[in-house]
């Protein structure tokens, strides 16, 4: 079995982002980028399903400019075969990177595609499943949990999924995508020797404006503004006083 | 031409995730001069298509009720609603930013080769939206060039309309294929007599600070006596304090009730993204340097075991 996970670089959690003075954006120069956490965990289900034999190759791709290839150099360190980027300069939107994925589905043909289930800068929470409407599969948002069934000799993936009111379970036939949630599993840290060998590995490219996919942007951002700030507590002394301020300055406890 | 929102239901009765995504519609429908036609799609679901016929501003409520649409998969839904938008000279689709809406949308969006916009704060033209990125540290304002805008509302940003005092007619589609290759097993939903997450007026929240799962009977007590929700930060649950289903944050639910109370929670940027629209929030925590108070309105620096139990006993009295 085939998997591709598909990697996004983004700036890191805990880094607190600044907003361009020109509204245009959020400021990305000179600051920690990683592999966007959702993904991380995709690469990590894929290298445990290999580990366990049920996966044969894991293939890590990323759309976007050369810098991309730094999260893929950290692909291959942590356990993927093989490495692909879809280059491109230009602005990526989540419509325009499913067409691109999907065009490397047609040419890779694996049986599970594995995605986080969304980005934790755009925060958009769509390639997954425009990819999987593209490509014609099944769809698994927000897996908690993957089992393999054999149900009278037809193969199934099972998955657990995090839903609002608790979790749901469904059955797909493969092909099928998958997107991940926060308890799939947790990420394990690249080893230093396998940090140095994956600087030598090679990684596959592809032009992304040959792929014949529309790249223009349906979307364009027209300001990016600081959300309101709210001011800092009133410190309360004590347990009555916090009730008592409830009661008489909010309206909140009638 | 007109608006499409998808009602989201069990089959029995409306998400309260509706009345938000009602308030959105209509200030759509009132700034693009539209009728709103809801989509209810579901199996023995006639109760629910009554329940949207009775809401005020909708013009007409499309009932698609069949074995196939029983648990709503978006294989079987997606084209269904691609059919609708074309049949009915839709220029937007909306649906509320559940893990429904947000399983559902896009993938109706890429099949109309439409470039969805997720998670809308607000609503600025019929063609340009609002929406928080980075875990809500930015607003982003956003123009669609789409024929069709495909939009997923977040709920806490828009008000609860009442949904009474309408009579639209209900039409019934046919029919539709079951999916062959994806099969509902079983669904399990926590059960609680208290107030939804998403849609109670107060919420007790517990962080890593609350020592233990067990801890949160201090909690849930405290919510009885209030008539709230009881949620927790990333970090409870990741300590297996409680269920993920209570998470609030970025990665969790993002809610906004009148009262917020955080207990024994740091203040993570992530579960910040979660809870700041609360229109009152008090912190809790003996941490006084903690993040949480920054954006709370009252914040009290105190033993958690001492201060529950007492704020409780005041409460009651």
């Amino acid at each position: 079995m085939k998997i591709l996970v598909a990697i996004k670089r983004v700036v890191d959690a805990n880094v607190r982002v600044r907003i361009n003075a020109d509204q245009s954006g959020v400021d990305i120069d000179n600051v920690k980028m990683v592999i966007n956490p959702f993904c991380e965990i995709a690469l990590e289900e894929a290298i445990s399903l290999k580990e366990s034999g049920a996966a044969g190759e894991v293939i890590a791709v990323s759309v976007g400019p050369d810098h991309c290839q730094e999260q893929l150099r950290m692909a291959l360190a942590l356990g993927a075969d093989r490495a692909l980027q879809v280059a491109t300069d230009a602005l990526m939107q989540p419509l325009t990177i499913a067409k691109l994925l999907n065009e490397v589905i047609k040419r890779e043909q694996p049986d599970l595609i594995i995605l986080g289930k969304q980005s934790i800068d755009g925060d958009n929470n769509q390639t997954g499943q425009m990819l999987a409407a593209l490509a014609g599969l099944p769809q698994a948002t927000f897996a908690s949990q993957l089992t393999f069934l054999d149900t009278n000799g037809i193969s199934e993936l099972e998955v657990i999924r995090e839903v609002d009111g608790g979790l749901q379970t469904i059955a797909m036939t493969l092909p099928a995508v998958v997107t991940t949630d926060l308890r799939l599993n947790e990420p394990r840290y690249v080893s230093l020797p396998n940090l140095m060998k994956a600087k030598r590995k090679p990684i596959e490219q592809l032009a992304a404006d040959e792929l014949g996919v529309d790249l223009s942007a349906r979307l364009s951002v027209k300001k990016v503004a600081n959300p309101p700030q709210r001011s800092a507590a009133t410190m309360v002394a004590s347990v009555e006083q916090l009730v008592e301020k409830l009661r008489t300055e909010t309206g909140v406890l009638s | 031409m007109s608006i499409l929102v998808v009602a989201e239901h069990d089959n029995h009765s409306l998400a309260s995730a509706m009345a938000n995504t009602m308030s959105a519609a209509k200030i759509m429908a009132a700034k693009t001069q539209q009728a709103i036609i809801a989509v209810v799609a579901g199996y023995e679901c006639s109760a629910v298509a009554d329940e949207v016929a009775a809401i005020a501003g909708i013009d007409s409520v499309l009932l698609a009720d069949c074995p196939a649409l029983a648990h709503q998969l978006p294989e079987v839904l997606a084209p269904l609603l691609v059919n609708l938008v074309t049949s009915k000279a839709a220029t937007h689709l909306l649906a509320a930013s559940t893990t429904q809406g947000k399983n559902l949308l896009p993938r109706v969006a890429a099949l109309l080769d439409v470039a969805p916009i997720s998670d809308i704060s607000d609503i600025v033209d019929g063609d340009t939206f609002v929406r928080p990125i980075y875990a809500g540290n930015a607003l982003q304002t956003v123009h669609s060039s789409d024929a069709v805008k495909v939009v997923t509302i977040r709920t806490s940003s828009f008000e609860a309309d009442t949904l009474s005092d309408g009579s639209a007619s209900i039409e019934t589609l046919a029919a539709v294929d079951s999916a062959t290759n994806v099969r509902f097993i079983r669904e399990e939903l926590s059960e609680s007599d208290r107030p939804e997450l998403g849609s109670a007026r107060i919420i007790v929240s517990g962080g890593r600070g609350m020592g233990s799962g067990d801890n949160f009977v201090l909690l849930e007590s405290l919510a009885d006596t209030l008539g709230a929700a009881v949620g927790a930060s990333r970090a409870a649950v990741d300590a297996g304090f409680v269920a993920n289903d209570r998470q609030v944050g970025q990665t969790g639910k993002i809610v906004a009730p009148d009262l917020y109370i955080a207990v024994g929670i740091s203040g993570a940027i992530q579960h910040l993204a979660g809870m700041k629209e609360s229109k009152i929030i008090v912190a809790i925590n003996s941490d006084e340097d903690a993040p949480i108070f920054s954006v709370a309105d009252y914040g009290l620096v105190a033993d958690l075991f001492d201060a529950v139990p007492e704020l409780q006993a005041q409460l009651a009295s």
